[in-house]
């Protein structure tokens, strides 16, 4: 039986290791750095050094620490707009979209000579202040970062710089020290509830888990983040694998399971390859195994990659796909806690929620309470993406406004060019398809799980889709419906046929066939399908279509009265025509035209006809004039 | 809290709570017919149709087939919110529906159609999207038209749970979602055993029964034809329900009528045949059992049972009995006999079976049982296509006078008769063996011992000092239990009998259509009560088949009957034992070493294993001392890979272990 590791001695040795490099310099290898090419950055940067006859590591070797550059890479830093980031110690400069060109400048000046380079910080575009530090970035200043907190920062492929970190430190307290009752009860009385969107309390769920008949449990930890515009769990996954780990062990002494399943979707092969990583680690210093800590007990972890279908992320689909079998929901009662994995006693978690637990152990129940609101404490990740300035990861404590995260972290709404536009702003979807649209008056709603339920929208896993004034909002719902007809698993007749109907719906609504019937329809639908579905996929699979009803009637309307998209994205419903007081009669437009739609004589103003038009736009690029209206 | 008092309010009327596993039976219980697709009393609860739902007091809309009842609960069956979510659901399902009701061979019969009209939809407000699939004609027993299929996965659970194959499952998600044999192959190219029971539970017309009854109308309008019928024991208790007569209801006489009147020039009883199988299944269980080899007896009367050994449990063949099915041997007598009896030219006969089977169907067309390209049975009717026939030809069933079936091979004893209930076959056989061994008369026939409707039941007997072990499972899941057990050497019986179908015969798939598993057990109490009714009861004692022995056959078991009456099986695994032979050593003495590579293991990394294995033995020189293959699936495909070194077998093996093995036996 081999001994768990001395995690005190790991983390002196590290430590007094990591003080002898000259510098430190961290290269985020997130998945957006990465598609930036930020490991390209990384083989140059140490080349160059190699090169100037600096010395370099790429890994912290005692032996070879000393006046080196240490050349790490870290998981997601969270400013996935400005990637590849690159950060450099002790200096604490954070340099932003740093291209291979720029290794140069960054060994001569920065790493020689200790000083910043001005042109590689951020500009806040608001106030032009150049933010040498990262932490003078207002996307991280207004953020508050605890399960993110390392992200970024560490090497998510080194177990001592997390164990240096206090890492593992929470799972030796709850092996040595605690009884599983005690465990749940610390969780629960943080008052940490499901960030997988549920919102249901995890110490509870562990509770109602541990009092079931053993040996057998398990623990699962649900990674399949599935939501179009979400990467919160990758991040930490990706960033942080142990801390994940780490909550695992924790949830595994709560509810004395004894095996444990990181179920992670196939399309994050790195979160995969990082867990996997981290997993063979913790196996090699004991803190997986048996006899951990000493404690006589047991954990063994497995990881699983799901094959890509949304409704695994359902907990009983999740778990029928670790069990070999599709991936379809099964009734609940029974539920997962009294019949889960092989039928046996199963919590599963998500990965945000189990990364928060080792916090919760090491800092007391009562620091997560402290932040957040009564009945949503702690903090929660969001994924910020679409018309905003500063897209990418964030991390908020509950009771923060949709004001606060779009204007002062977001750094405002975008045009479609990227370009600001200060009164853009026109809605948020939150919670991905499962969720629901804020509008401009819930922008000083302090988010969480009460109040968001409250308006018909969700937490959700956290996807946050800003849209701008130029966005439809019947196409958006429709883009949400076509996602979760596409991942309805098919087993109830309500989501499989009624999300293909709602579509139709849309589509007729888009298209121009609607009448006041379609809508009546649409919303008995989406009504009975909220209300009669098997799983969790399909009743909140209307939830977008519901919020768009509800908050932007009067755009449905258009589109089905007066056969008019307010934003003109709607191509079936735009109406091109020329203006015959600009036009000079060139012909070019005519040219372009794809089906002939367009005739008149040179010189004289040309004519659509709308019978023949697909509204294609081609003229109006052709036209030098600027006469031709409506596209 | 008492339970016997416990009572839960439906529709405001308290209905006690005994024993009901969920409020759907509860509600049923109370007399109040809750619609549904997918619940199935045999099958695990699938949750799915969305139509049982009902009101619960302060949790709101629940499926009633999934929750649980408890004290105290008050459940609405209708209210306003739940009838307009079942019209959606119906409206939902037609509108992705092909709507052609007036074509569909299970019109009237259909739950969709039915359901459609109860819930009074006369108008569907949603669109029409149904696409048109391909329509899947290959099964000599089965239709599949997944134009119809409502996807309520009744037939999905019943092939997996209750016969333990899963030849069809759900593929594809949102609007591809649909059930299909693996691969999107087509049922006659995978594992399916014929035995129907998708159809027996499919609700609408996704699943049907492959109809013969055109040809069978066209061969009585041949007037070269000479078509006779033999008419299975399990059709005549089952038939009536076609015409609103009970199930169990014996009526042999008025099929007989029909028949004659549909132009059939003879009928004749499967059960004479049936008596037959005793006989020579008797003989050969008791040779066995005297020897002691081959045990225990497998019966093989059961069509989709035999595919079944034969595809899974190969190496059980040996055990089963070579008899053929009353359905063959009736055939092969009456190749034998009535050419010459009716003065007509064997191609002219016409053998047509009329059965509750639509396995049935594939073992007519088993090549073994045709010669010179004329087979034995030409057309399988089951009871439905039979009631069809009668219906098409505008007789008028219940007004019948019966009369009676010709003989001499209409002849049969109550033996015969009790081979379509599950049990019917041991206890006929104990019915001829227990004279056998002890040369005395037997007084009471009846072993009511074996008789019931566990889906397995073991029995035991002391036959003349030695104890006898009997077991009687019917449905293959049951079956597999049993045969992995053989397989294991940890079984102590003599002689097993299986039918695949819930209940033996009188449960089969071609039998009038029952949600009512009731009907099941009422068929049986027919054949048991029609046994009672014969003068007699063992199969010994039919004359004509003594008669038959003397004139044709020559001795029980002997060179005819062996030529007429048995039968061969052949393995139908889909991957043979062979491999690819990579070394092939000189010696005299070889180690045999076999490396799956199959896809499962070479994902594990087998082919990497096998590579470094080889390149091993032939640094060690060792080259000579063994043979080395890349073989096929060894259906360990989780525990990959898989080696098998000398007679051992290697579950996750790596490089580390082959390697360590090799040398171990090698230098020993």
């Amino acid at each position: 039986m081999t001994a768990t590791a001395d995690l005190n001695s790991i983390a002196s040795t590290f430590s007094a290791a990591a003080a002898k490099p000259a510098r430190r310099v961290i290269i985020c290898a997130g998945t957006g750095c990465v598609a930036n090419g930020a490991l390209k950055v990384h083989q140059a940067l140490i080349e160059k050094i190699a090169a100037e006859q600096l010395p370099v590591i790429a890994e912290l070797r005692e032996e070879k620490a000393d006046k080196a550059v240490w050349v790490s890479k870290s998981g997601c830093h969270g400013f996935c707009q400005m990637g590849p980031l690159v950060t450099v110690l002790p200096e604490n400069y954070l340099y932003t979209r740093v291209k291979v060109e720029d290794v140069a400048e960054i060994v001569e000046t920065t790493l020689k000579q200790g000083k910043p380079i001005d042109r590689l910080v951020y500009a806040d575009p608001a106030t032009g202040a150049h933010c040498v530090h990262g932490s003078d970035i207002p996307f991280y200043k207004r953020q508050q970062r605890t399960v993110l907190r390392e992200c970024g920062h560490i090497d998510p492929d080194d177990i001592r710089e997390y164990i240096s970190h206090g890492g593992y430190e929470a799972a030796r307290m709850v092996f040595t020290k605690m009884s599983a009752k005690t465990v749940c009860e610390e969780v629960e009385g943080s008052g940490l509830r499901g960030r997988g969107g549920g919102g249901f309390l995890t110490g509870k769920k562990w509770e109602l888990t541990r009092v079931q008949p053993g040996p057998k449990k398990y623990v699962i930890c649900n990674g399949d983040e599935g939501d179009p515009g979400a990467f919160m769990d990758r991040s930490v996954m990706e960033g942080n694998p142990h801390s994940v780990i780490e909550g695992m062990m924790i949830a595994a002494r709560g509810i004395e399971a004894d095996e444990g399943y990181v179920y992670v979707r196939a399309e994050y092969p790195l979160a995969v390859k990082r867990i996997r990583f981290a997993v063979e680690e913790a196996e090699r210093l004991g803190l997986l195994g048996d006899n951990i800590f000493g404690s006589g007990l047991s954990f063994r972890l497995h990881v699983m990659e799901g094959a890509g279908a949304f409704v695994c992320g359902e907990e009983t689909a999740l778990i029928a796909s670790i069990e070999g079998k599709r991936g379809m929901p099964m009734p609940k009662p029974p539920f997962p806690a009294q019949k889960g994995l092989n039928g046996k006693p199963t919590v599963i978690n998500n990965v945000e929620t189990l990364a928060t637990v080792p916090l919760i152990i090491r800092n007391g129940a009562a620091w997560l309470r402290g932040m957040g609101t009564k009945n949503s404490t702690g903090t929660k990740n969001f994924a910020l993406t679409g018309h905003v300035a500063n897209t990418g990861l964030i991390e908020v404590p509950f009771g923060t406004t949709i004001r606060e995260i779009v204007f002062n972290i977001g750094g405002g709404v975008t045009r479609d060019d990227g370009a600001l536009w200060p009164d853009g702003f026109k809605a948020v979807q939150i919670g991905g398809p499962s969720g629901g649209c804020l509008t401009s008056e819930h922008l000083d709603l302090p988010l969480d799980f009460d109040s968001l339920k409250g308006v018909g929208a969700m937490v959700g896993s956290g996807g946050l889709v800003v849209m701008n004034r130029d966005t439809c909002m019947v196409s958006v719902a429709r883009f949400f419906m076509q996602f979760t007809q596409n991942e309805s698993c098919g087993k109830c007749v309500l989501c499989r046929e009624g999300t293909r109907q709602m579509l139709a719906l849309l589509d007729d609504i888009i298209e121009g066939r609607a009448t006041a019937e379609t809508i009546d329809t649409l919303e008995t639908l989406a009504v009975a399908v909220g209300k009669g579905s098997l799983c969790g996929l399909g009743k909140t699979a209307p939830n977008p279509v519901l919020a768009t009803l509800r908050y932007f009637r009067n755009e449905v309307d258009a589109h089905v009265f007066q056969k008019r998209c307010p934003t003109g994205r709607c191509k079936a419903l735009r109406s091109i025509t020329i203006d015959a007081a600009k036009c000079r009669g060139c012909t070019a437009c005519a040219r372009k035209c794809p089906v002939h739609a367009i005739k008149g004589e040179v010189k004289k103003p040309h004519v659509i006809d709308p019978a023949v038009c697909i509204k294609c736009g081609a003229c109006a690029t052709a036209c030098k004039f600027d006469a031709v209206m409506g596209v | 809290m008492n339970n016997t008092t416990a009572t839960v309010l439906i529709d405001n009327r308290p209905v006690p709570i005994e024993g009901e596993r969920n409020i759907l039976e509860m509600v049923r219980k109370a007399g109040i017919e809750l619609p549904t697709f997918c619940y199935h009393s045999d099958l695990s609860i699938y949750g799915a149709c969305r139509m049982c739902m009902v009101d619960v007091e302060g949790r709101g809309l629940m499926a009633a087939c999934s929750t649980k009842p408890e004290a105290g609960m008050k459940v609405k069956t209708t209210t306003e919110e739940i009838r307009q979510m079942r019209k959606i659901v119906v409206e939902l399902l037609l509108a992705n529906h092909d709507g052609q009701c007036p074509t569909c061979s299970k019109s009237a019969a259909c739950t969709l159609q039915n359901l459609s009209r109860r819930l009074g939809i006369t108008k569907n407000r949603f669109k029409p999207i149904h696409q048109p699939r391909a329509i899947d004609v290959s099964s000599p027993s089965l239709v599949r038209d997944p134009n119809k299929c409502v996807l309520c996965g009744d037939c999905v659970r019943m092939c997996a749970e209750v016969q333990g194959i899963g030849a069809i499952d759900f593929a594809g998600r949102g609007r591809d979602a649909a059930v299909l044999p693996a691969f999107g192959k087509n049922l006659d190219q995978v594992e399916c055993v014929n035995c129907g029971q998708c159809a027996a539970v499919c609700p609408t017309g996704a699943l049907t029964v492959r109809s013969s009854v055109e040809d069978v109308w066209k061969l009585l309008d041949d007037p070269s034809k000479t078509v006779i019928a033999e008419i299975a024991p399990a059709v005549r208790v089952a038939l009536g329900e076609m015409f609103g007569l009970e199930a169990g209801e014996v009526v042999t006489g008025q099929a007989v009528a029909a028949l004659k009147a549909m132009g059939f020039k003879k009928v004749f009883d499967t059960s004479f045949s049936a008596d037959l199988t005793v006989i020579e299944e008797a003989e050969e269980f008791l040779t066995r059992f005297t020897k002691g080899e081959r045990l225990p007896q497998f019966t093989s009367c059961c069509p989709a049972w035999v595919k079944y050994a034969e595809q899974y449990h190969p190496e059980l063949l040996p055990n089963l009995s070579s008899c053929k099915s009353p359905q063959q041997m009736f055939g092969s007598i009456a190749r034998d006999t009535l050419p010459k009896a009716l003065g007509i030219e064997n191609k002219n006969l016409v053998i047509v079976s009329i059965m509750p089977c639509t396995a049935k169907k594939f073992e007519a067309r088993r090549p073994e049982f045709a010669k010179d390209g004329i087979r034995d049975v030409d057309v399988v009717l089951t009871t439905q296509e039979f009631a069809r026939m009668i219906e098409e030809r505008g007789i008028d069933f219940r007004s019948l006078s019966p009369e009676s079936l010709d003989m001499p091979m209409g002849f049969k004893t109550g033996a015969g008769v009790i081979f379509g209930a599950s049990g019917g076959v041991t206890e006929a056989v104990l019915r001829y063996a227990a004279e056998k061994v002890t040369g005395r008369t037997l007084e009471n026939a009846d072993f009511v011992q074996v008789r019931g409707e566990d889906g397995r039941r073991e029995i035991e007997f002391d036959v003349a000092g030695k104890k006898l072990k009997l077991c009687v499972v019917h449905s293959l899941a049951n079956a597999r239990k049993v045969a992995d057990e053989v397989k294991q050497g940890k079984s102590a019986y003599h002689l097993v009998e299986v039918m695949a179908c819930p209940g033996g015969c009188v449960g089969g798939a071609g039998q009038p259509l029952s949600r009512d598993t009731a009907a099941r057990r009422r068929r049986a109490k027919g054949l048991y009560d029609a046994d009672k009714t014969q003068p007699l009861h063992k199969s010994q004692e039919n004359p004509y088949i003594s008669e038959l022995y003397k004139r044709n056959l020559g001795e029980v078991g002997g060179h005819k009957a062996h030529e007429l009456l048995h039968t061969g099986y052949h393995s139908r695994r889909r991957l043979g034992d062979t491999g690819i032979p990579l070394i092939t050593g000189t010696a005299a003495e070889k180690l045999k070493i076999t490396v799956c590579v199959g896809t499962s293991c070479y994902v594990k990394g087998s082919q990497t294993l096998l590579q470094g294995l080889v390149k091993h033995l032939e640094e060690r020189g060792l080259t000579h001392a063994v043979d080395v293959q890349a073989s096929f699936c060894h259906e360990r495909c989780d525990r990959g890979p898989t080696v098998v070194i000398g007679d051992k077998v290697f579950e996750k093996c790596t490089l580390a272990t082959a390697i360590k093995t090799v040398e171990g036996l090698i230098t020993s």
